[in-house]
Protein backbone atom coordinates (compact mmCIF):
# COMPACT_ATOMS: atom_id res chain seq x y z
CA UNK A 1 0.00 0.00 0.00
CA UNK A 2 1.08 3.59 -0.24
CA UNK A 3 0.12 6.63 -2.11
CA UNK A 4 0.59 6.74 -5.79
CA UNK A 5 3.51 7.75 -7.17
CA UNK A 6 3.35 9.85 -10.43
CA UNK A 7 6.25 11.87 -10.70
CA UNK A 8 9.32 9.15 -11.68
CA UNK A 9 12.80 8.97 -12.04
CA UNK A 10 15.14 7.77 -14.29
CA UNK A 11 15.92 4.69 -12.17
CA UNK A 12 12.06 4.10 -12.29
CA UNK A 13 11.88 4.07 -15.54
CA UNK A 14 14.70 1.54 -16.01
CA UNK A 15 12.63 -0.69 -13.07
CA UNK A 16 9.51 -0.50 -15.61
CA UNK A 17 11.36 -1.22 -18.77
CA UNK A 18 12.52 -3.91 -16.82
CA UNK A 19 9.46 -5.44 -15.31
CA UNK A 20 7.44 -4.95 -18.30
CA UNK A 21 9.76 -7.59 -20.04
CA UNK A 22 9.07 -10.11 -17.53
CA UNK A 23 5.42 -8.82 -18.49
CA UNK A 24 5.72 -9.72 -21.92
CA UNK A 25 8.48 -13.17 -21.13
CA UNK A 26 5.27 -14.37 -18.75
CA UNK A 27 2.78 -13.89 -21.20
CA UNK A 28 4.49 -15.80 -24.02
CA UNK A 29 5.68 -18.81 -21.67
CA UNK A 30 1.59 -18.40 -20.43
CA UNK A 31 -0.19 -18.91 -23.48
CA UNK A 32 2.49 -21.10 -25.05
CA UNK A 33 1.98 -23.68 -21.98
CA UNK A 34 -2.17 -23.23 -22.18
CA UNK A 35 -2.00 -23.83 -26.02
CA UNK A 36 -4.48 -20.67 -26.63
CA UNK A 37 -4.36 -17.43 -25.43
CA UNK A 38 -3.90 -14.15 -27.10
CA UNK A 39 -0.60 -12.89 -27.47
CA UNK A 40 -0.92 -9.82 -30.04
CA UNK A 41 -2.90 -7.61 -27.80
CA UNK A 42 -1.30 -8.91 -24.64
CA UNK A 43 2.24 -7.78 -26.02
CA UNK A 44 0.84 -4.21 -27.47
CA UNK A 45 -0.61 -3.00 -23.81
CA UNK A 46 2.21 -4.40 -21.59
CA UNK A 47 4.29 -1.30 -21.13
CA UNK A 48 1.15 0.29 -20.02
CA UNK A 49 -0.24 -2.02 -17.58
CA UNK A 50 3.11 -3.03 -15.81
CA UNK A 51 3.67 0.85 -15.81
CA UNK A 52 -0.11 1.32 -14.09
CA UNK A 53 0.55 -1.90 -11.35
CA UNK A 54 3.96 -0.79 -10.37
CA UNK A 55 4.13 2.88 -10.36
CA UNK A 56 1.25 4.36 -10.92
CA UNK A 57 -2.01 2.48 -8.92
CA UNK A 58 -2.94 2.86 -5.37
CA UNK A 59 -3.41 -0.66 -4.85
CA UNK A 60 -2.50 -3.50 -1.84
CA UNK A 61 -1.72 -6.80 -2.96
CA UNK A 62 -2.47 -7.70 0.87
CA UNK A 63 -5.88 -6.44 0.46
CA UNK A 64 -7.47 -6.42 -2.91
CA UNK A 65 -10.88 -5.82 -1.87
CA UNK A 66 -9.34 -2.38 -0.22
CA UNK A 67 -12.38 0.00 -0.98
CA UNK A 68 -10.51 2.83 -1.66
CA UNK A 69 -8.03 1.50 -4.15
CA UNK A 70 -7.67 2.43 -7.59
CA UNK A 71 -9.59 0.18 -10.14
CA UNK A 72 -8.25 -1.28 -13.53
CA UNK A 73 -11.03 -3.00 -15.87
CA UNK A 74 -9.18 -4.48 -18.51
CA UNK A 75 -12.30 -4.07 -21.27
CA UNK A 76 -10.44 -5.85 -23.84
CA UNK A 77 -10.03 -9.03 -21.57
CA UNK A 78 -8.54 -11.48 -23.99
CA UNK A 79 -5.17 -9.04 -23.16
CA UNK A 80 -5.36 -10.91 -19.71
CA UNK A 81 -2.09 -12.79 -20.01
CA UNK A 82 -0.49 -9.22 -20.05
CA UNK A 83 -2.76 -8.23 -16.51
CA UNK A 84 -2.14 -11.83 -14.61
CA UNK A 85 1.82 -11.23 -15.07
CA UNK A 86 1.36 -8.14 -13.10
CA UNK A 87 -0.81 -9.66 -10.71
CA UNK A 88 1.54 -11.96 -9.88
CA UNK A 89 4.69 -10.55 -9.86
CA UNK A 90 3.03 -7.57 -7.72
CA UNK A 91 2.22 -10.08 -5.26
CA UNK A 92 -1.60 -10.54 -5.53
CA UNK A 93 -1.04 -14.70 -5.91
CA UNK A 94 1.27 -16.95 -6.21
CA UNK A 95 3.21 -16.50 -9.80
CA UNK A 96 2.79 -20.17 -10.01
CA UNK A 97 -0.75 -19.82 -11.15
CA UNK A 98 0.74 -18.60 -14.10
CA UNK A 99 1.43 -22.04 -15.42
CA UNK A 100 -2.29 -22.74 -15.08
CA UNK A 101 -4.19 -20.24 -17.80
CA UNK A 102 -7.19 -22.01 -19.01
CA UNK A 103 -7.03 -24.89 -17.19
CA UNK A 104 -9.87 -26.77 -15.74
CA UNK A 105 -10.76 -25.35 -11.92
CA UNK A 106 -7.41 -22.68 -13.00
CA UNK A 107 -7.56 -19.63 -10.99
CA UNK A 108 -6.93 -17.82 -14.41
CA UNK A 109 -9.42 -18.17 -16.76
CA UNK A 110 -9.22 -17.43 -20.38
CA UNK A 111 -10.70 -14.25 -19.71
CA UNK A 112 -10.86 -11.87 -16.74
CA UNK A 113 -12.95 -13.33 -13.27
CA UNK A 114 -13.47 -11.62 -10.23
CA UNK A 115 -14.36 -14.46 -8.66
CA UNK A 116 -11.45 -16.62 -9.19
CA UNK A 117 -8.69 -14.15 -9.53
CA UNK A 118 -7.39 -12.03 -6.84
CA UNK A 119 -7.26 -8.34 -8.11
CA UNK A 120 -9.58 -8.43 -10.71
CA UNK A 121 -12.16 -5.46 -10.01
CA UNK A 122 -14.57 -7.12 -12.50
CA UNK A 123 -14.96 -9.65 -14.76
CA UNK A 124 -14.76 -8.79 -18.70
CA UNK A 125 -14.08 -10.26 -22.05
CA UNK A 126 -17.21 -9.58 -23.76
CA UNK A 127 -15.98 -6.27 -25.44
CA UNK A 128 -17.24 -2.87 -25.51
CA UNK A 129 -18.79 -3.34 -21.62
CA UNK A 130 -15.98 -2.42 -19.70
CA UNK A 131 -15.87 1.51 -20.29
CA UNK A 132 -19.84 1.41 -18.72
CA UNK A 133 -18.62 -0.97 -15.35
CA UNK A 134 -15.58 1.95 -15.23
CA UNK A 135 -17.99 4.48 -15.17
CA UNK A 136 -20.40 2.78 -12.73
CA UNK A 137 -16.96 2.27 -10.15
CA UNK A 138 -16.66 6.38 -10.48
CA UNK A 139 -20.25 7.12 -9.84
CA UNK A 140 -20.10 4.78 -6.84
CA UNK A 141 -17.00 7.10 -6.07
CA UNK A 142 -19.26 9.84 -6.05
CA UNK A 143 -22.16 8.69 -4.11
CA UNK A 144 -19.62 7.73 -1.53
CA UNK A 145 -17.63 10.68 -1.38
CA UNK A 146 -14.36 9.44 -2.49
CA UNK A 147 -11.44 10.12 -5.07
CA UNK A 148 -9.95 6.83 -5.87
CA UNK A 149 -9.02 6.64 -10.17
CA UNK A 150 -10.75 3.88 -12.41
CA UNK A 151 -8.69 3.24 -15.28
CA UNK A 152 -9.82 0.83 -18.31
CA UNK A 153 -8.07 -0.40 -21.26
CA UNK A 154 -9.59 -0.95 -24.31
CA UNK A 155 -8.77 -2.06 -27.72
CA UNK A 156 -9.29 0.12 -31.18
CA UNK A 157 -11.12 -2.22 -32.78
CA UNK A 158 -13.29 -2.54 -30.00
CA UNK A 159 -14.43 0.90 -29.95
CA UNK A 160 -16.68 -0.59 -33.33
CA UNK A 161 -18.76 -1.24 -30.59
CA UNK A 162 -21.46 1.09 -29.71
CA UNK A 163 -21.88 0.61 -26.11
CA UNK A 164 -18.50 2.34 -25.44
CA UNK A 165 -20.32 5.49 -27.05
CA UNK A 166 -22.95 5.32 -24.60
CA UNK A 167 -20.58 4.40 -21.72
CA UNK A 168 -18.10 7.95 -23.46
CA UNK A 169 -21.24 9.73 -22.99
CA UNK A 170 -22.41 9.36 -19.55
CA UNK A 171 -19.05 9.66 -18.54
CA UNK A 172 -18.85 13.20 -19.86
CA UNK A 173 -22.62 14.06 -18.48
CA UNK A 174 -21.74 12.95 -15.47
CA UNK A 175 -17.75 14.70 -15.24
CA UNK A 176 -16.43 11.86 -14.02
CA UNK A 177 -13.11 13.56 -13.47
CA UNK A 178 -10.87 10.55 -12.25
CA UNK A 179 -11.75 8.38 -15.20
CA UNK A 180 -8.98 7.40 -17.48
CA UNK A 181 -9.78 5.17 -20.68
CA UNK A 182 -6.84 4.13 -22.04
CA UNK A 183 -7.29 2.43 -25.85
CA UNK A 184 -4.58 0.56 -27.04
CA UNK A 185 -4.57 1.80 -30.68
CA UNK A 186 -2.06 -1.55 -32.14
CA UNK A 187 -4.12 -0.50 -35.23
CA UNK A 188 -5.22 -4.35 -35.76
CA UNK A 189 -7.98 -6.56 -34.98
CA UNK A 190 -8.76 -10.49 -35.68
CA UNK A 191 -9.12 -10.17 -39.29
CA UNK A 192 -6.69 -7.53 -40.55
CA UNK A 193 -6.03 -4.01 -39.97
CA UNK A 194 -8.61 -1.93 -37.99
CA UNK A 195 -8.78 0.44 -40.89
CA UNK A 196 -9.45 -1.88 -43.66
CA UNK A 197 -12.27 -3.66 -41.29
CA UNK A 198 -14.39 -0.38 -40.42
CA UNK A 199 -12.01 2.27 -39.40
CA UNK A 200 -12.56 4.17 -36.00
CA UNK A 201 -10.58 7.13 -36.80
CA UNK A 202 -10.48 10.15 -35.93
CA UNK A 203 -10.35 8.63 -32.82
CA UNK A 204 -9.44 11.86 -30.77
CA UNK A 205 -11.60 13.71 -32.49
CA UNK A 206 -14.65 11.16 -31.26
CA UNK A 207 -13.51 11.51 -27.73
CA UNK A 208 -13.05 15.15 -27.57
CA UNK A 209 -17.06 15.12 -28.97
CA UNK A 210 -18.50 13.17 -25.98
CA UNK A 211 -16.48 15.83 -23.51
CA UNK A 212 -13.20 14.02 -23.04
CA UNK A 213 -9.40 15.31 -22.70
CA UNK A 214 -7.27 13.94 -25.08
CA UNK A 215 -3.82 12.46 -24.30
CA UNK A 216 -2.02 10.83 -27.22
CA UNK A 217 0.77 9.36 -26.66
CA UNK A 218 3.58 6.21 -27.69
CA UNK A 219 2.91 3.21 -26.13
CA UNK A 220 6.58 1.49 -25.83
CA UNK A 221 8.22 4.43 -24.33
CA UNK A 222 7.78 4.10 -20.47
CA UNK A 223 8.74 7.86 -19.92
CA UNK A 224 5.60 8.85 -22.30
CA UNK A 225 3.24 6.08 -20.74
CA UNK A 226 4.62 8.03 -17.10
CA UNK A 227 3.79 11.32 -18.33
CA UNK A 228 0.81 10.57 -19.66
CA UNK A 229 -0.82 9.05 -17.06
CA UNK A 230 0.43 11.65 -14.05
CA UNK A 231 -1.20 13.95 -16.63
CA UNK A 232 -4.65 12.20 -16.81
CA UNK A 233 -4.83 12.61 -13.14
CA UNK A 234 -4.09 15.76 -13.19
CA UNK A 235 -6.85 16.94 -15.48
CA UNK A 236 -10.70 17.61 -14.29
CA UNK A 237 -12.20 15.81 -17.22
CA UNK A 238 -12.26 12.14 -17.86
CA UNK A 239 -9.13 11.54 -19.94
CA UNK A 240 -8.51 9.23 -22.76
CA UNK A 241 -5.17 7.98 -23.80
CA UNK A 242 -5.00 6.97 -26.81
CA UNK A 243 -1.66 4.97 -27.11
CA UNK A 244 -0.04 4.01 -30.13
CA UNK A 245 1.44 0.46 -30.58
CA UNK A 246 2.69 -1.83 -32.09
CA UNK A 247 0.27 -5.71 -31.93
CA UNK A 248 2.93 -8.44 -30.77
CA UNK A 249 5.04 -6.34 -29.80
CA UNK A 250 8.63 -7.13 -29.03
CA UNK A 251 8.30 -10.58 -31.32
CA UNK A 252 9.05 -9.80 -34.79
CA UNK A 253 7.64 -12.05 -36.28
CA UNK A 254 4.54 -11.84 -34.56
CA UNK A 255 3.97 -7.92 -34.81
CA UNK A 256 1.43 -6.28 -36.60
CA UNK A 257 0.60 -9.66 -37.71
CA UNK A 258 -3.24 -10.01 -36.96
CA UNK A 259 -2.14 -14.42 -37.30
CA UNK A 260 -1.28 -13.86 -33.57
CA UNK A 261 -4.14 -12.03 -32.36
CA UNK A 262 -5.44 -15.55 -30.81
CA UNK A 263 -2.81 -18.00 -31.62
CA UNK A 264 -0.18 -20.03 -28.94
CA UNK A 265 3.28 -19.94 -29.90
CA UNK A 266 4.83 -23.84 -30.24
CA UNK A 267 8.11 -24.59 -27.94
CA UNK A 268 10.45 -23.44 -30.63
CA UNK A 269 8.55 -20.01 -31.21
CA UNK A 270 8.82 -19.51 -27.77
CA UNK A 271 12.10 -20.05 -27.01
CA UNK A 272 13.01 -17.51 -30.01
CA UNK A 273 10.30 -15.06 -28.60
CA UNK A 274 11.97 -15.28 -25.01
CA UNK A 275 14.81 -14.58 -26.19
CA UNK A 276 14.04 -11.45 -28.67
CA UNK A 277 12.18 -10.33 -25.30
CA UNK A 278 15.09 -10.47 -23.21
CA UNK A 279 17.73 -8.81 -25.85
CA UNK A 280 14.85 -6.28 -27.04
CA UNK A 281 13.56 -4.68 -23.29
CA UNK A 282 11.33 -2.04 -23.87
CA UNK A 283 12.34 0.95 -26.80
CA UNK B 1 -62.80 -1.10 -10.97
CA UNK B 2 -59.22 -1.00 -11.63
CA UNK B 3 -57.03 1.31 -9.94
CA UNK B 4 -55.81 3.95 -11.09
CA UNK B 5 -51.90 3.21 -9.91
CA UNK B 6 -50.41 0.06 -11.83
CA UNK B 7 -48.24 -2.03 -9.71
CA UNK B 8 -44.95 -0.50 -10.85
CA UNK B 9 -45.78 2.87 -9.85
CA UNK B 10 -46.74 1.83 -6.60
CA UNK B 11 -43.44 -0.52 -6.17
CA UNK B 12 -41.24 2.96 -7.49
CA UNK B 13 -43.29 5.24 -4.95
CA UNK B 14 -42.91 3.21 -2.05
CA UNK B 15 -38.96 2.99 -3.37
CA UNK B 16 -39.21 6.49 -3.01
CA UNK B 17 -41.05 6.39 0.54
CA UNK B 18 -37.90 3.63 1.61
CA UNK B 19 -35.38 5.94 0.55
CA UNK B 20 -36.46 8.37 3.31
CA UNK B 21 -34.98 6.21 5.89
CA UNK B 22 -32.87 4.22 3.92
CA UNK B 23 -29.51 5.24 2.43
CA UNK B 24 -28.05 1.87 1.25
CA UNK B 25 -29.19 1.28 -2.22
CA UNK B 26 -29.25 3.77 -5.23
CA UNK B 27 -30.98 4.23 -8.68
CA UNK B 28 -30.13 4.55 -12.07
CA UNK B 29 -33.02 6.15 -14.28
CA UNK B 30 -33.59 5.41 -17.92
CA UNK B 31 -35.22 8.05 -19.72
CA UNK B 32 -38.86 6.51 -19.13
CA UNK B 33 -41.43 6.93 -16.82
CA UNK B 34 -41.73 3.36 -15.84
CA UNK B 35 -42.16 3.51 -12.30
CA UNK B 36 -42.39 6.83 -10.50
CA UNK B 37 -38.34 6.69 -10.05
CA UNK B 38 -37.90 9.67 -11.99
CA UNK B 39 -38.94 11.54 -8.20
CA UNK B 40 -36.55 9.67 -6.57
CA UNK B 41 -33.72 11.60 -8.27
CA UNK B 42 -35.73 14.94 -7.37
CA UNK B 43 -35.95 13.58 -3.76
CA UNK B 44 -32.55 12.23 -3.75
CA UNK B 45 -29.93 13.37 -5.72
CA UNK B 46 -26.97 12.22 -4.44
CA UNK B 47 -28.13 8.70 -5.00
CA UNK B 48 -29.56 8.60 -8.13
CA UNK B 49 -28.69 9.30 -11.68
CA UNK B 50 -29.69 9.76 -14.88
CA UNK B 51 -28.38 7.29 -18.01
CA UNK B 52 -30.86 8.42 -20.86
CA UNK B 53 -32.00 6.24 -23.89
CA UNK B 54 -29.22 3.41 -23.09
CA UNK B 55 -30.26 0.57 -21.57
CA UNK B 56 -26.84 -1.22 -22.30
CA UNK B 57 -24.55 1.51 -20.72
CA UNK B 58 -27.23 1.39 -17.27
CA UNK B 59 -26.84 -2.12 -17.08
CA UNK B 60 -23.28 -2.30 -17.39
CA UNK B 61 -22.81 1.01 -15.62
CA UNK B 62 -24.69 -0.76 -12.61
CA UNK B 63 -22.91 -3.64 -12.47
CA UNK B 64 -19.81 -1.60 -11.74
CA UNK B 65 -21.13 0.33 -8.90
CA UNK B 66 -21.82 -2.96 -7.58
CA UNK B 67 -18.60 -4.07 -7.61
CA UNK B 68 -17.97 -0.94 -5.41
CA UNK B 69 -20.68 -1.98 -2.47
CA UNK B 70 -23.63 -0.19 -3.93
CA UNK B 71 -27.12 -2.18 -4.18
CA UNK B 72 -28.42 -0.47 -7.40
CA UNK B 73 -31.90 -0.22 -8.63
CA UNK B 74 -32.84 0.33 -12.50
CA UNK B 75 -35.74 0.52 -13.95
CA UNK B 76 -37.40 0.32 -17.60
CA UNK B 77 -39.50 -1.71 -19.86
CA UNK B 78 -38.46 -5.11 -19.57
CA UNK B 79 -38.13 -5.50 -23.20
CA UNK B 80 -35.27 -2.70 -23.02
CA UNK B 81 -33.73 -4.41 -19.94
CA UNK B 82 -34.20 -8.33 -20.66
CA UNK B 83 -33.47 -8.05 -24.62
CA UNK B 84 -31.84 -4.57 -25.33
CA UNK B 85 -29.10 -5.22 -22.73
CA UNK B 86 -29.63 -8.59 -22.43
CA UNK B 87 -26.13 -9.69 -22.35
CA UNK B 88 -25.03 -7.01 -19.82
CA UNK B 89 -27.73 -8.91 -17.65
CA UNK B 90 -26.14 -11.68 -18.04
CA UNK B 91 -22.78 -11.55 -17.87
CA UNK B 92 -22.22 -8.13 -16.02
CA UNK B 93 -25.28 -8.71 -13.43
CA UNK B 94 -25.67 -12.68 -13.13
CA UNK B 95 -22.22 -13.29 -13.74
CA UNK B 96 -20.56 -11.46 -11.64
CA UNK B 97 -23.53 -12.07 -9.12
CA UNK B 98 -24.00 -8.62 -8.96
CA UNK B 99 -26.21 -6.51 -6.22
CA UNK B 100 -28.30 -4.88 -8.63
CA UNK B 101 -32.53 -5.32 -9.24
CA UNK B 102 -33.68 -5.14 -12.53
CA UNK B 103 -37.30 -3.10 -12.87
CA UNK B 104 -38.84 -4.41 -15.91
CA UNK B 105 -42.05 -2.88 -16.69
CA UNK B 106 -44.56 -3.54 -19.31
CA UNK B 107 -45.17 -7.25 -19.55
CA UNK B 108 -47.18 -9.33 -21.04
CA UNK B 109 -50.53 -9.33 -23.04
CA UNK B 110 -52.03 -6.53 -20.74
CA UNK B 111 -49.37 -3.77 -21.61
CA UNK B 112 -52.32 -3.61 -24.78
CA UNK B 113 -52.38 -0.66 -26.93
CA UNK B 114 -48.53 0.18 -27.14
CA UNK B 115 -48.14 -3.37 -28.90
CA UNK B 116 -45.61 -5.83 -30.10
CA UNK B 117 -42.47 -3.67 -29.67
CA UNK B 118 -43.10 -2.56 -25.71
CA UNK B 119 -45.06 -5.68 -25.27
CA UNK B 120 -42.49 -8.16 -23.10
CA UNK B 121 -43.47 -11.69 -23.63
CA UNK B 122 -40.57 -13.76 -23.40
CA UNK B 123 -39.28 -11.82 -20.58
CA UNK B 124 -39.61 -14.85 -18.31
CA UNK B 125 -37.94 -16.95 -20.57
CA UNK B 126 -34.10 -15.55 -20.82
CA UNK B 127 -33.88 -14.28 -17.86
CA UNK B 128 -35.01 -17.69 -15.95
CA UNK B 129 -31.97 -18.98 -17.86
CA UNK B 130 -29.42 -17.16 -16.52
CA UNK B 131 -27.35 -18.31 -13.39
CA UNK B 132 -27.87 -16.67 -9.88
CA UNK B 133 -31.02 -14.61 -11.13
CA UNK B 134 -33.57 -14.59 -8.90
CA UNK B 135 -37.27 -13.63 -10.97
CA UNK B 136 -40.17 -12.20 -8.69
CA UNK B 137 -43.52 -10.82 -10.29
CA UNK B 138 -46.46 -9.34 -8.48
CA UNK B 139 -50.02 -9.85 -8.87
CA UNK B 140 -51.40 -6.91 -7.67
CA UNK B 141 -50.59 -3.43 -6.02
CA UNK B 142 -50.67 -4.78 -2.18
CA UNK B 143 -47.75 -7.41 -3.63
CA UNK B 144 -46.04 -4.85 -5.04
CA UNK B 145 -45.82 -2.90 -2.15
CA UNK B 146 -44.26 -5.92 -0.15
CA UNK B 147 -41.89 -6.93 -3.01
CA UNK B 148 -40.52 -3.50 -2.70
CA UNK B 149 -38.78 -3.62 0.56
CA UNK B 150 -37.60 -7.48 -0.05
CA UNK B 151 -36.15 -6.14 -2.89
CA UNK B 152 -34.31 -3.69 -1.23
CA UNK B 153 -33.13 -5.95 1.74
CA UNK B 154 -32.26 -8.68 -1.27
CA UNK B 155 -29.07 -9.29 -2.15
CA UNK B 156 -27.42 -10.65 -5.72
CA UNK B 157 -29.15 -10.01 -9.31
CA UNK B 158 -33.07 -10.09 -8.74
CA UNK B 159 -35.70 -9.00 -11.82
CA UNK B 160 -38.69 -8.00 -10.66
CA UNK B 161 -41.68 -8.13 -13.48
CA UNK B 162 -43.75 -5.50 -13.68
CA UNK B 163 -47.05 -4.71 -15.01
CA UNK B 164 -48.20 -1.84 -16.97
CA UNK B 165 -51.61 -1.15 -16.06
CA UNK B 166 -53.59 -0.95 -13.03
CA UNK B 167 -55.39 -4.10 -11.41
CA UNK B 168 -57.93 -3.84 -8.31
CA UNK B 169 -56.13 -4.94 -5.11
CA UNK B 170 -56.18 -8.80 -4.21
CA UNK B 171 -54.48 -9.26 -1.44
CA UNK B 172 -55.11 -8.11 2.07
CA UNK B 173 -52.37 -5.19 2.72
CA UNK B 174 -52.57 -6.00 6.59
CA UNK B 175 -51.81 -9.45 6.54
CA UNK B 176 -49.97 -10.26 3.49
CA UNK B 177 -46.77 -11.49 3.84
CA UNK B 178 -43.86 -12.31 0.75
CA UNK B 179 -41.56 -14.93 1.41
CA UNK B 180 -38.86 -15.16 -1.66
CA UNK B 181 -39.18 -18.57 -3.00
CA UNK B 182 -42.73 -19.80 -1.78
CA UNK B 183 -45.57 -20.02 -3.39
CA UNK B 184 -48.73 -18.37 -1.84
CA UNK B 185 -51.62 -20.78 -1.29
CA UNK B 186 -54.53 -18.38 -2.33
CA UNK B 187 -57.08 -21.40 -2.61
CA UNK B 188 -57.79 -24.46 -0.80
CA UNK B 189 -61.04 -25.93 -1.85
CA UNK B 190 -59.98 -29.02 -2.66
CA UNK B 191 -57.64 -32.00 -4.35
CA UNK B 192 -59.40 -31.79 -7.86
CA UNK B 193 -56.63 -29.96 -9.18
CA UNK B 194 -54.37 -27.54 -9.11
CA UNK B 195 -54.21 -23.75 -10.66
CA UNK B 196 -50.73 -22.24 -10.21
CA UNK B 197 -50.45 -18.54 -11.44
CA UNK B 198 -48.33 -15.69 -11.12
CA UNK B 199 -48.51 -11.84 -12.02
CA UNK B 200 -51.82 -10.17 -12.89
CA UNK B 201 -53.51 -13.51 -14.15
CA UNK B 202 -54.10 -14.35 -10.18
CA UNK B 203 -57.71 -12.19 -10.32
CA UNK B 204 -59.03 -13.89 -13.60
CA UNK B 205 -57.51 -17.62 -11.89
CA UNK B 206 -59.90 -16.63 -8.54
CA UNK B 207 -62.18 -16.02 -10.32
CA UNK B 208 -62.13 -19.81 -11.95
CA UNK B 209 -61.75 -21.11 -9.11
CA UNK B 210 -65.37 -20.00 -8.13
CA UNK B 211 -67.09 -20.89 -11.04
CA UNK B 212 -64.99 -24.13 -11.33
CA UNK B 213 -66.18 -24.73 -7.39
CA UNK B 214 -70.04 -24.37 -8.47
CA UNK B 215 -69.34 -26.89 -11.07
CA UNK B 216 -68.25 -29.29 -8.45
CA UNK B 217 -64.61 -28.98 -9.23
CA UNK B 218 -62.68 -27.51 -6.45
CA UNK B 219 -59.24 -26.65 -6.68
CA UNK B 220 -55.75 -25.43 -5.32
CA UNK B 221 -54.92 -22.13 -6.34
CA UNK B 222 -51.31 -21.17 -5.59
CA UNK B 223 -49.93 -17.57 -6.32
CA UNK B 224 -46.01 -18.66 -7.78
CA UNK B 225 -45.04 -15.32 -6.83
CA UNK B 226 -41.42 -16.06 -7.00
CA UNK B 227 -40.40 -16.99 -10.55
CA UNK B 228 -37.29 -18.44 -10.15
CA UNK B 229 -36.00 -20.49 -8.00
CA UNK B 230 -39.39 -22.47 -8.36
CA UNK B 231 -40.74 -23.54 -5.03
CA UNK B 232 -40.49 -27.46 -6.28
CA UNK B 233 -42.23 -28.43 -2.95
CA UNK B 234 -45.23 -26.63 -3.56
CA UNK B 235 -45.30 -27.84 -7.07
CA UNK B 236 -44.39 -31.45 -6.15
CA UNK B 237 -46.56 -31.49 -3.20
CA UNK B 238 -49.85 -30.23 -5.67
CA UNK B 239 -48.96 -32.88 -8.10
CA UNK B 240 -49.14 -35.28 -5.95
CA UNK B 241 -52.22 -34.18 -3.39
CA UNK B 242 -54.17 -33.07 -6.73
CA UNK B 243 -52.82 -35.37 -9.62
CA UNK B 244 -53.57 -32.64 -12.07
CA UNK B 245 -51.61 -28.59 -12.59
CA UNK B 246 -53.16 -25.98 -14.67
CA UNK B 247 -50.68 -22.95 -15.09
CA UNK B 248 -51.81 -19.50 -16.36
CA UNK B 249 -49.32 -16.82 -16.95
CA UNK B 250 -48.88 -13.25 -18.81
CA UNK B 251 -46.25 -14.73 -20.59
CA UNK B 252 -44.91 -16.86 -23.91
CA UNK B 253 -46.09 -20.26 -23.02
CA UNK B 254 -42.27 -20.84 -24.22
CA UNK B 255 -40.04 -21.31 -20.80
CA UNK B 256 -42.16 -18.87 -18.64
CA UNK B 257 -43.80 -20.44 -15.62
CA UNK B 258 -45.79 -23.20 -16.90
CA UNK B 259 -42.79 -24.87 -18.35
CA UNK B 260 -41.00 -24.79 -15.22
CA UNK B 261 -43.80 -26.31 -13.53
CA UNK B 262 -44.09 -28.54 -16.49
CA UNK B 263 -39.77 -29.39 -15.95
CA UNK B 264 -40.30 -30.33 -12.76
CA UNK B 265 -43.92 -32.35 -12.40
CA UNK B 266 -42.12 -34.46 -15.42
CA UNK B 267 -38.81 -35.34 -14.11
CA UNK B 268 -40.42 -35.90 -10.41
CA UNK B 269 -43.84 -36.58 -10.10
CA UNK B 270 -45.26 -36.60 -13.52
CA UNK B 271 -49.14 -35.88 -13.50
CA UNK B 272 -51.12 -33.90 -16.44
CA UNK B 273 -50.15 -30.17 -17.29
CA UNK B 274 -51.97 -27.67 -18.59
CA UNK B 275 -50.26 -24.41 -19.92
CA UNK B 276 -51.85 -21.24 -20.08
CA UNK B 277 -50.24 -18.65 -21.72
CA UNK B 278 -49.57 -16.59 -24.65
CA UNK B 279 -49.14 -19.09 -27.86
CA UNK B 280 -46.03 -18.78 -30.09
CA UNK B 281 -46.54 -15.02 -31.42
CA UNK B 282 -46.10 -11.19 -30.80
CA UNK B 283 -48.54 -8.97 -28.57
CA UNK B 284 -50.40 -6.46 -30.79
CA UNK B 285 -52.51 -3.28 -29.87
CA UNK B 286 -55.76 -3.57 -28.66
CA UNK B 287 -57.90 -4.14 -25.41
CA UNK B 288 -55.83 -6.72 -23.14
CA UNK B 289 -59.36 -8.23 -22.39
CA UNK B 290 -59.60 -8.96 -26.05
CA UNK B 291 -55.99 -10.02 -26.36
CA UNK B 292 -56.65 -12.61 -23.44
CA UNK B 293 -59.80 -13.72 -24.98
CA UNK B 294 -57.74 -14.56 -28.23
CA UNK B 295 -55.24 -15.87 -26.73
CA UNK B 296 -57.76 -18.47 -24.84
CA UNK B 297 -56.29 -16.83 -21.44
CA UNK B 298 -59.83 -15.41 -20.25
CA UNK B 299 -61.70 -16.68 -17.20
CA UNK B 300 -64.01 -18.52 -19.44
CA UNK B 301 -60.81 -20.07 -21.05
CA UNK B 302 -59.38 -21.13 -17.70
CA UNK B 303 -62.85 -22.49 -16.21
CA UNK B 304 -62.73 -24.74 -19.41
CA UNK B 305 -59.44 -25.80 -19.34
CA UNK B 306 -59.34 -26.75 -15.80
CA UNK B 307 -62.51 -28.87 -16.74
CA UNK B 308 -60.82 -30.83 -19.50
CA UNK B 309 -57.88 -31.41 -17.14
CA UNK B 310 -59.66 -33.11 -14.25
CA UNK B 311 -61.65 -35.31 -16.92
CA UNK B 312 -58.06 -36.29 -17.91
CA UNK B 313 -56.67 -36.26 -14.82
CA UNK B 314 -59.83 -39.23 -14.71
CA UNK B 315 -59.30 -41.21 -17.31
Amino acid sequence: MGASRFYFTEDDVKRLEEQAVQTRQDIISMITKAGAGHPGGSLSASDMITALYFHVMNIDPKNPQWEDRDRFILSKGHSCPALYSCLARRGFFDPEELDHLREYGAMLQGHPDMHTTPGIDISTGSLGNGLAVAVGTQLSAKVHGKDYMTYCMLGDGELQEGLVWEAAMSAGHHDLNNLVAIVDCNGVQINGWVNDIMTVEPIGDKWRAFGWKVVEVNGHNMKDILTALHTAKTMRHPVVILMRTVKGRGVDFMEDDSGWHGKAPSQAEMQTALSQIEKGGVV
Amino acid sequence: MAKTIADRHIFGNELCEIGKTRKDFVVLNADTKACNLEKFQDMFPDRAFTMGIAEQDMVATAAGMATCGDKVFLSTFAVFATMRACEQVRTFVCHTNANVTILGTHTGLQVGGDGATHAAVEDVGITRTFPNMTIIQPSDGVSAKALAHAAVDFRGPLYVRLHRNAVPDFYDPETFKFEFGKAITVREYGTDLTIISSGIMLQKCADAAEILKEKGINVRLLDMMTLKPLDEEAVLKAAKETGAILTVEDHSVINGLGAAVASVVVQNQPVPVKIIGIPDRFGESGDPELLYRDCHMDTASIVEEAAKLVEKKKA
